[in-house]
């Protein structure tokens, strides 16, 4: 991959509007605007916006609870997003789904799972429907470390495995299960080798790097795409907030968290372009982005509330689908 | 024109109909390739269809079930075999927090018209972690569809109305009825999910049942109509939906209500129903509802013991009579 002028703002942009955007949530939510469960992204952005550098429109996206930056780099609408974490009708999941169930149909972008590692077996029925239907696309699954102790992570991986299956497994290896380190739930920590025990190609990557992520996404998506079968990315990362807005931290030093900050995703990649005599106008895209969370934010106030006597749709299937 | 066909062959039929008919339908679970299904559903169909269609899982029951709801998604038709609805436990978080709940966490964008077919229920001798039958919980989860086919026809069509619904529908083979025989016609227009079906009329006293409860039911009710007993047999079919409209039309008819199900009796269906009774057709009963279910313990293995576990037709007659004596 060769990183061009046009690519490196378009990375930078991402991140930042990842940062500013959940940085916002994160100030909505004192205010009371946005409820329930807040999951932020900060400190992984360059996983997401690496990994989805690599994939095109017809490929597949099945994410965790912590998919704000997953979402908004797919290109489902910021002001969809927002709404969705106010609970409007206007949110991308009807404002049923929350900050841990943004879909879109559109985007292939299929959620925003809250139950750890269960959108593994999912993503593999995915890959196996586009095989089956011989469509050359890919399935991205992304999940966390604390996945990895769960067995559907096993049964996805021999799944995909033994079938041969079109999916990209992308570990977001951030260090911590919630609250508890990944050194006290696993015997082997270093999670690609598990992959690799079941025959596919596994590799750890800099998740702080979003050119390391972009080139290993696109290497692996290749091979996927050229029949190799699936392939395993390990992103280590680092989540610079709590776990969600009810974590007090007190599993982590804070020390820890400052020297994690020094591999700050955006902060280096703006050094890199430096080296790389990359002049990129930080400023103008610094406002470009804030101007597009004060929309999301000002389209979420705006929206409506689904009138209660809807409660109970979208139980079951009202259309016709022969 | 109508044949007679047991359970299992006509199971067989409409999986091979549909697989026939519709490229998106395959079968997936464990060995229901090589060894041709637990309970011989699917022998024969490896060599006809090939192993893109039937697919011989390994032993991952949340696994395979999670990939049948993503396929299912991504515009397939699976069908998902379970052995036993035991095994579906390994599995509930995917049926229960994907399949049950994507369409309306998606804010309707993602439905899921996934078929998963699981045998239930006691009576072999296979013991407490083989034999029971949890149907009933599944019933308590929107989004889902529960169907229990208790004859040979409704094994054929049930499959085909599942395929053709674009939500999940969960079906329950009753294991006794695998070898059970009755009358099959293909011509004859389906009845559909969520409708109850009268199976005995009858005048004095509604049975509801499902699956296999049905034959001892309809078994109970000869004998009781030699005392002098008409009773009414309803065959549920579906437990979510449930066909309150039919079960309420009964109740005003008999006024009396006795529930047969092979159930745990603490919260089971048959208290569903008669809470929904209490409910909607309280002021028509003439005397206080009853219920057979299964004892509440594990099935044991002895033979003696797991049938003493399980509904009977002397106990229906037995708690026939009670309700009739209750006026």
């Amino acid at each position: 991959m060769k990183l061009d002028m046009a690519q490196a703002e378009k990375f930078y942009s991402q991140m930042l509007l990842i940062r500013r955007f959940e940085e916002r949530c994160a100030e909505a939510y004192s205010h009371q605007k946005i409820r329930g469960f807040l999951h932020l992204y900060i400190g992984e952005e360059a996983v997401g916006v690496g990994v989805m550098d690599a994939l095109s429109d017809e490929d597949a996206i099945v994410a965790t609870y912590r998919e704000h930056g997953l979402a908004l780099v797919r290109g489902i609408s910021p002001q969809s997003i927002m709404a969705e974490l106010y609970g409007k009708a206007e949110g991308c999941s009807h404002g049923r789904g929350g900050s841990m169930h943004l879909y879109s149909a559109d985007k292939r972008f299929y959620g925003g799972n809250a139950i750890v590692a269960g959108g593994l077996p999912f993503a593999v029925g995915l890959a196996l429907a586009d095989k089956k239907m011989n469509k050359n696309r890919a399935t991205v699954c992304f999940f966390g470390d604390g996945a990895v102790a769960e067995g559907e992570f096993h049964e996805s991986l021999n799944l995909a495995a033994l079938w041969n299956l079109p999916i990209l497994f992308v570990c977001e290896n951030n260090r911590y299960g919630m609250g508890t380190a990944l050194k006290y739930a696993e015997s082997e920590t270093n999670i690609s080798k598990k992959a690799a025990a079941y025959k596919m190609s596994s590799h750890q990557v800099d998740g702080m790097n979003v050119i390391e992520v972009a080139k290993a996404t696109q290497k692996a998506v290749k091979s996927i795409k050229a029949g190799g079968g699936p392939q395993f990315l390990e992103a280590l990362t680092y989540r610079f907030r709590a776990h969600s807005m009810f974590d007090a931290e007190l599993y982590r030093d804070k020390s820890e968290v400052q020297e994690w900050k020094k591999e700050d995703p955006l902060i280096t990649f703006e050094k890199r372009l430096i080296e790389l005599d990359f002049e990129i106008d930080t400023d103008k895209i610094e406002k470009e982005v804030a101007k597009i969370v004060e929309d999301a934010v000002e389209f979420a106030e705006a929206g409506t509330l689904e009138p209660v006597e809807e409660l109970e749709k979208f139980v079951y299937s009202q259309r016709d689908l022969s | 024109m109508s044949e007679n066909i047991t359970y299992r062959e006509a199971i067989k039929r409409a999986i091979h109909k549909a697989m026939s008919e519709d490229d998106r339908v395959f079968l997936m679970g464990e060995d229901v390739g090589r060894y041709g299904g637990s309970y011989a559903v699917s022998m024969g169909f490896l060599e006809e269809f090939g192993s893109e269609k039937i697919i011989d899982t390994p032993l991952c029951e949340s696994g395979f079930t999670g990939a049948g709801i993503g396929a299912a998604v991504n515009g397939m038709r699976p069908i998902v075999e379970i052995m036993t609805v035991n095994f579906s436990l390994l599995a509930l978080d995917q049926i229960l927090n994907t399949a049950s709940k994507l369409l309306h966490m998606s804010g309707g964008q993602f439905n899921v018209p996934l078929v998963i077919r699981m045998a239930t229920g006691g009576g072999n001798q296979l013991a407490a972690q083989h034999s029971h039958s949890l149907e009933g919980w599944y019933a308590h989860i929107p989004g889902l569809k529960v169907l229990t086919p208790a004859t040979v026809q409704d094994a054929y069509d049930m499959i085909g109305l599942a395929l053709e619904d674009p939500d999940p529908v969960l079906i329950f083979e009753n294991a006794t009825l695998y070898n059970s025989k009755g009358d099959l016609d293909v011509e004859l227009s389906p009845v559909e999910i969520g409708k109850a079906i009268v199976r005995r009329e009858g005048k004095d006293l509604s049975i509801f049942a499902y699956g296999i409860n049905l034959i001892k039911a309809l078994q109970a009710a000869e004998n009781l109509a030699n005392d002098g007993i008409d009773v009414e047999v309803i065959d549920l079919r579906s437990l979510r939906p449930l066909d309150d409209e039919m079960i309420m039309a009964s109740v005003k008819k008999t006024h009396k209500v006795l529930i047969v199900d092979e159930g745990w009796k603490s919260g089971s269906i048959s208290a569903e129903i008669m809470a929904r009774i209490n409910e909607q057709a309280f002021y028509e009963l003439d005397a206080p509802m009853a219920r057979v279910c299964s004892a509440e313990v594990p099935f044991p293995y002895a033979a003696h013991l797991e049938q003493a576990a399980m509904p009977q037709v002397d106990k229906i007659i037995q708690m026939a009579h009670k309700v009739m004596e209750d006026l």
